[in-house]
């Protein structure tokens, strides 16, 4: 089970919209640039004024991954070993989001595969983002 | 005295700047180490703050000085492996009496100031220049180097000490909450231990090559083998184990394929170096060891890992201006100590800096043949933090060790000591140093 999340005034808008089904990314609207983890200003014009969140087609690749044998988040633990792959939207393959790939059984994971994005409750009922093989 | 991080004007960063201005004119004299532990038994002469002050002293002992020479120190501030002082236990109060406080009680315990510093080591009487660098002795080279250059401080300690606390690394404070906050999830919600970015980039490498992990065998064999000849290092001082071919390839798994002996462990020390002037260094005890140039990655990944691809233009671009800054090429280096902790940093290191000749792919490959210090190709002499734990300096002290000709079982024989580099630790995040037995 994932740790709970709290949301924060910065990121508020990326839970919100997770618990209501949605993959939303923040972009710059001056640069038409998506970035990932949100930052306070845009990774290419440093501008913190033209930030804004967009919501994604909740498609992606898996672009690479690694099993995690010995991770240090207690309620994971007995989960062990895991997926952790990167998934890489197919809105903008720059943009990386990790998944624990549900129903991919441990280093069995088909590289390249197409994934969807799903919604997955955590440990205080927070939504997050997570994604599947489409099979 | 007031201390603030180094500007971003200290760095080298970019290419095409030309040949440092100050090449050949710093030089490296002392060297101080504290003794290794593997964690904190809470004693105050075994503290951070305690093992800090003998590696100065050490090193101002090493360069035949006395310490009222001494007019500048940059300094690391940050002294944690991982591990945190826990908010709900109260601090050891012999340590506390044991020392000259500031303001902050952790000051020596697990973290480090100037101001604790000179409160704690009187004979430092004439420092008028200080400075902070993040992180990690290869950032506060960097930053001592331009100092001294920069005329600054003529003779600059640049310290580093790690603080490592009873328990598992990584596995308190927010690791072990039932919720985090939502920034921090973004990224650390997925349970990815250290290692993990970097595990990933070599699965990427070892499917673009055609490699695997058994490659590394020789590599991490080495560097064990070299560590245990570093008399100042966790290995050699603890546990003189040698490393098998079986010992590593069957090691359990930490974010496959890294395995248990791809991560360094976690210790306690401190280490420090005396720079000076070149013209100063002439008349103390050691021979100086040259500064060429100094050099910064300052790259950001787009994304929350870097791509294979993005590694790899970053340790092209760092090589190219090592070069550039201290006019000379690849065929110039001796040796090389790249870093080292995570043990699949090390191969994209030295194909970045086209070391011996090899290309992106190629590492593995010449891991396989002689890379000892015997031979004419030497890798990683210090035996990095694999070598001897997790400091981020052995390869600093190994490369002014051989320059010096002072390495003792590590010395390289199958080539003259005559040009190294050293300096990580990210290949999108790094410091490095070329170092010279001569100033030109």
């Amino acid at each position: 089970m994932k740790q709970g999340v709290i949301p924060d005034q910065f990121t508020a808008p990326f839970w919100s919209a997770a618990n209501e089904s949605k993959l939303v990314i923040q972009n710059c609207s001056k640069c038409d640039r998506l970035q990932h983890p949100p930052a306070q200003e845009c990774g290419q014009c440093k501008s913190g004024t033209n930030l804004e969140w967009k919501e994604m087609s909740g498609k992606g690749r898996i672009y690479n991954y690694g099993v995690v044998h010995d991770c240090p988040i207690r309620l994971l633990q007995d989960d062990q070993p895991f997926n952790v792959a990167v998934v890489m939207l197919d809105d903008d393959p720059g943009i990386q989001m990790y998944s624990h790939l549900p129903g991919t059984p441990a280093d069995e994971v088909p590289v390249g595969a197409e994934v969807r994005v799903v919604f997955e409750e955590t440990a205080n009922g927070q939504k997050v983002p997570e994604w599947k093989v489409v099979t | 005295m007031t201390t603030r991080y180094a500007p971003p004007s200290m760095y080298r960063s970019r290419e095409g700047v030309g040949v440092w201005e100050h090449r050949g004119k710093v030089a490296a004299v002392g060297v101080g180490h504290s003794p290794t532990e593997r964690r904190w038994d809470e004693r105050p002469e075994t503290s951070v703050g305690a093992w800090s002050i003998m590696a100065l002293r050490n090193a101002i002992a090493d360069a035949g000085i006395t310490p009222d020479q001494v007019d500048g120190l940059v300094i690391v501030p940050e002294t944690t492996t991982g591990a945190f002082w826990p908010e709900d236990k109260a601090l050891p109060q012999d340590v506390i009496e044991a020392f000259v406080q500031t303001n902050d009680p952790l000051d020596g315990i697990a973290k480090l100031s100037v101001d604790w510093l000179l409160k704690n080591m009187p004979e430092l009487t004439n420092i008028n220049y200080s400075l902070y660098a993040p992180v990690c002795m290869s950032n506060a080279l960097n930053v001592a180097a331009q100092v001294v250059g920069d005329g600054l401080a003529h003779t600059v300690l640049v310290l580093k000490a790690w603080h490592n606390l009873q328990g598992r690394y990584y596995q308190g404070g927010q690791n072990a909450q039932d919720a985090i906050g939502g920034t921090s999830a973004m990224r650390s919600l997925w349970g990815a231990p250290a290692c993990y970015g970097t595990a990933l980039q070599f699965a990427e490498y070892c499917h673009k090559y055609n490699k695997n992990h058994d490659m590394m065998t020789p590599f991490i064999i080495n560097s064990r083998r070299n560590g245990l000849m570093f008399p100042e290092g966790y290995w050699a001082q603890h546990r003189p184990e040698e490393l098998t071919d079986e010992d590593y390839q069957l090691a359990r798994w930490i974010a496959k394929p890294a395995n248990l002996f791809d991560n360094d462990i976690p210790i306690m020390c401190a280490a420090s170096y005396l720079f000076t002037t070149a013209e100063r260094a002439k008349d103390m005890k050691q021979k100086p060891v040259y500064i060429l140039n100094h050099a910064d990655s300052d790259a950001v990944p787009r994304g929350l890992t870097p791509t294979l691809d993005e590694v790899e233009a970053e340790c092209a671009l760092t090589g190219r201006k090592i070069y550039e800054g201290a006019g000379i090429t690849a065929a110039d280096l001796s040796f090389e100590n790249m870093y080292d902790g995570f043990t699949q940093f090390h191969q994209f290191h030295i194909e970045g800096l086209g070391y011996r000749g090899i290309g992106f792919g190629d590492a593995l490959d010449f891991y396989q043949t002689d890379i000892s210090i015997e031979g004419s190709n030497p890798v990683s002499p210090s035996g990095g933090n694999i070598g001897s734990g997790r400091s981020r300096f052995w390869m600093h002290t190994d490369s002014i060790q051989q320059l010096q000709g002072r390495a003792g079982g590590r010395q390289i024989t199958g080539v003259d000591a005559e040009i190294g580099v050293s300096g990580g630790p990210m290949p999108l995040g790094g410091n490095y140093t070329v170092w010279s037995a001569t100033p030109d």
